[in-house]
C-alpha cells in the first residue's frame, strides 16, 4: 500500500463500503423489524421485543412449511450426492462421446432462470403423469423432491470434480501396486482425499435448496416450502412472524455456509 | 496428469493397426464397460430429469390449444411462435424485460467493480472472510431481500418515514414501491455479489508485477488501470454481466412483490400467468422457449468474447460460466 491515505483510494474505500452497506441494509432492515414492537412495520422503528419469534411456535403453517423445507433439502442433498458424485467421477476419469455436452447440461440448472427450469419440470412431471402430491405426506411430493435434487445436481457435480482434479492420482496408483483392490483404494484413499468436498457440497445444496424458489413454485405439491409459505403471506402485507422467520431461516443459512466455507479453507491448506 | 493422459483413447491410424491385437482389444472392451457402467447413472439421470424436460418444452411449445381448452398435440404446428411473434404483446414484453435486465446489469457492474477492486487490491487483512461476507448473501434468503425492499420503499416504509420526519416531504411518495424502478432496484440488489463473483476473481488472478511494471514504466494510475487492469478483467466483467443479466430476465418473483402494474410486463411474469391463470401450456411453452434461446445465445456470445479476452489464451480452460466452480478454483489463488 503506497499511497494508501490518498484521495483516490479514499474514495475507492468509500464507494466499496457504500456497496457493501447497500448489500446488507436490507437484511439488516429485515432482522430488526423482527424485534420490532408493533403490528404495523412502518417508520419508525419501536424496539424491542421476541413476541414474534414465540408467536411462530404456535404458528402451525409455518411449522409444518419448516418440516416441509427441512425434508425436502435433504432428499435434495442425498439426490444430488448420489447423483454428482458419480457425475464428477465420470467428467474426471472418463472420456466418452459427448462428454462436452454432458458437462454443459449438467450445468444448465445454474445458470438458467429458475423459470425455465420449472416449466421444464413441471410439463415433464404432468406428462409421465406424477402428481405434484405423490409421496406425501411422507415426502412434500415426488416432483418437487426430484426437481430440487437435479437441479442442485450441477452444484455437487462442480465441487467435487474441481477437488478431484487436484488430487494426487500417485496415492491412488500407490494403494493399487500395494494389491488393493479398486474398492479398498476408492474407500481407503479417494473417498477420504474427497470427503471434504463432498460434505462441502451437501451444505452447499442444503441451504440453496431451503431458499429455492423458482422451480418449487411450479413443482409445489399440496404444502408449502418456508419461501413459498412466506411468499403466500406477502400478498397479505408483511407481517411481523415473515421477519422473524426469515431472520432465523437467514442465520441458519449463513452458519450452514460458514462451515462449508471453513471445510473449503481446511482441504485447501492441506492440498496446495 | 499421466494416468488422464494414458487413458486417452487410441486415435492415430497406426495406434489402431497396434490396436488390432487381442489383448489391446480386450483393454478396450474393459475401458469401455467401464465408462458405461460410471457413466450410467450420472447421464442417465440428467437425461431423464433435463435433456427430456427441456425437450419436452420444445416439443409442447409445437402443440396448440382449441378454444375449448384442449390440446392437440398432433399435428405439430408453429401456430404459437406465429402468434407470439404476430402480436405486438410478447416481442413488448421480451423487450421491457431486456431492458430492465439490462439496467440491472449496468447498475449491478458499477457497483460490484469498485468493491471488486477493493477486495482484490486494497484489503490486506482478513481479505477472504470479506470476500465471503460480500458473496455470502448469494445463497441466502432470496425471497428476504426481495421483500425487504417492501419495508423500505413501501408508503410507510423506511425512506419516506426518514424522509418525512427529516422534514424534506409532507406527503409520503408514492411512487417509489410498485414501479419498474423498485424492480430494479431490487434486483441489482440481488445480483450485484453475482457480478462481483467472477469481476473479484480476474482481478485476483492479475500478478502484482504486472502494476509494478506498469508503475516502473512510469504510467500513473489511470493509465495502468486502463491500459492493464481493465483489459485483463474483461472475461470476469463479461461473466459477471452476463449471470446477472440472465439471472434479472428470469426473473419473476421480485417484480411480482415490487412491480405493481409493471411487473404484467415481464417476460417472465407472462410465462407464470401463461401457465398458472390462464393455463395455456403450449402457448407458455413457446415464450419460455424463446427465452431459453436468447439466453443460450448470450450465453455462448459471451462464452466466445470471454475467451477472446482471455490473455492466457488456452481454448481448454474453463470459463467462468459455472460461478460455484469459479469461486473454488479461482478465488484461491
Amino acid at each position: 500500500m503506497r499511497r494508501a491515505g490518498d484521495g483516490l483510494t479514499r474514495v475507492l474505500w468509500a464507494v466499496g463500503i457504500a456497496v457493501f452497506c447497500f448489500i446488507y441494509a436490507p437484511l439488516l432492515v429485515v432482522i430488526l423489524y423482527s424485534v420490532h414492537d408493533s403490528r404495523i412495520i412502518a417508520w419508525p422503528l419501536k424496539l424491542f421485543t421476541f413476541d414474534w419469534y414465540r408467536l411462530l411456535l404456535h404458528d402451525r403453517g409455518m411449522l409444518d412449511a419448516v418440516v416441509q423445507s427441512l425434508k425436502l433439502a435433504m432428499l435434495a442433498v442425498i439426490i444430488s450426492l448420489a447423483v454428482g458424485i458419480p457425475g464428477a467421477f465420470l467428467l474426471d476419469r472418463h472420456d466418452f462421446p459427448g462428454k462436452v455436452l454432458y458437462q454443459r447440461f449438467v450445468l444448465l440448472p445454474l445458470i438458467l432462470p429458475g423459470i425455465i427450469t420449472g416449466v421444464s419440470l413441471l410439463s415433464f412431471f404432468t406428462a409421465i403423469g406424477l402428481s405434484l402430491s405423490s409421496g406425501f405426506p411422507i415426502v412434500p411430493g415426488w416432483p418437487v423432491v426430484l426437481g430440487h435434487g437435479t437441479a442442485l445436481i450441477s452444484v455437487v457435480v462442480t465441487q467435487v470434480f474441481a477437488r478431484l482434479q487436484r488430487l494426487d492420482r500417485f496415492q491412488e496408483e500407490a494403494s493399487a501396486d500395494l494389491y488393493a483392490t479398486p474398492w479398498r483404494t476408492f474407500w481407503r484413499v479417494t473417498l477420504p482425499s474427497i470427503r471434504t468436498a463432498v460434505l462441502g457440497a451437501g451444505l452447499l445444496v442444503f441451504t440453496l435448496s431451503l431458499d429455492e424458489i423458482a422451480v418449487t413454485f411450479f413443482l409445489i405439491g399440496r404444502r408449502n416450502t418456508i419461501p413459498l409459505e412466506i411468499w403466500g403471506r406477502l400478498r397479505l402485507g408483511i407481517t411481523p412472524e415473515v421477519n422473524a422467520i426469515s431472520t432465523i431461516i437467514f442465520l441458519v443459512s449463513v452458519i450452514v455456509i460458514v462451515i462449508w466455507a471453513r471445510l473449503m479453507r481446511d482441504a485447501e491448506g492441506a492440498t496446495p | 496428469m499421466l494416468v488422464g493422459q494414458s487413458n486417452a483413447r487410441c486415435a492415430l491410424p497406426g495406434e489402431r493397426a497396434i490396436a488390432r491385437g487381442s489383448r489391446w482389444d480386450r483393454l478396450r472392451a474393459r475401458r469401455w464397460f467401464r465408462t458405461t457402467a460410471a457413466g450410467v447413472l450420472p447421464v442417465g439421470w440428467v437425461v431423464v430429469f433435463l435433456l427430456v424436460p427441456y425437450a419436452l418444452l420444445l416439443v409442447q411449445s409445437l402443440w396448440r390449444l382449441t378454444d375449448t381448452q384442449e390440446i392437440v398435440r398432433w399435428p405439430l404446428t408453429l401456430a404459437n411462435y406465429q402468434r407470439l411473434f404476430g402480436t405486438a404483446l410478447y416481442p413488448q414484453t421480451i423487450l421491457f424485460s431486456a431492458g430492465i435486465a439490462l439496467r440491472v446489469t449496468l447498475f449491478s457492474l458499477v457497483l460490484a467493480f469498485p468493491l471488486a477492486y477493493l477486495l482484490a487490491f486494497k484489503v490486506r487483512r482478513h481479505k477472504n472472510l470479506m470476500y465471503m461476507a460480500v458473496i455470502i448473501p448469494l445463497w441466502v434468503s432470496y425471497l428476504v431481500r426481495a421483500y425487504a425492499w417492501k419495508i423500505i420503499l413501501g408508503q410507510e416504509g423506511i425512506l419516506n418515514g426518514m424522509l418525512a420526519s427529516l422534514g424534506l416531504i409532507s406527503a409520503p411518495l408514492e411512487f417509489l414501491l410498485y414501479s419498474k424502478w423498485a424492480v430494479i432496484i431490487a434486483l441489482t440488489h440481488i445480483y450485484t455479489p453475482f457480478a462481483l463473483m467472477p469481476i473479484y476473481a480476474v482481478l485476483e488472478a492479475i500478478p502484482p508485477n504486472l502494476k509494478e511494471a506498469s508503475h516502473d514504466l512510469y504510467a500513473g494510475r489511470l493509465r495502468t488501470f486502463l491500459h492493464v487492469v481493465l483489459p485483463l478483467s474483461l472475461p470476469g466483467v463479461l461473466a459477471g454481466c452476463t449471470f446477472a443479466f440472465v439471472l434479472s430476465m428470469g426473473d419473476f418473483i421480485a417484480p411480482q412483490l415490487l412491480g405493481g402494474n409493471d411487473s404484467a410486463l415481464m417476460v417472465s411474469n407472462v410465462v407464470v400467468s401463461l401457465f398458472g391463470v390462464a393455463f395455456n401450456w403450449p402457448l407458455g411453452a413457446a415464450v419460455s422457449v424463446v427465452m431459453l434461446t436468447l439466453v443460450l445465445l448470450l450465453l455462448t456470445v459471451a462464452n466466445r468474447l470471454e475467451r477472446h479476452f482471455d490473455y492466457r489464451g488456452d481454448p481448454g480452460r474453463p470459463t467462468k460460466t459455472d460461478p460455484l466452480g469459479a469461486i473454488v478454483t479461482e478465488s484461491r489463488r
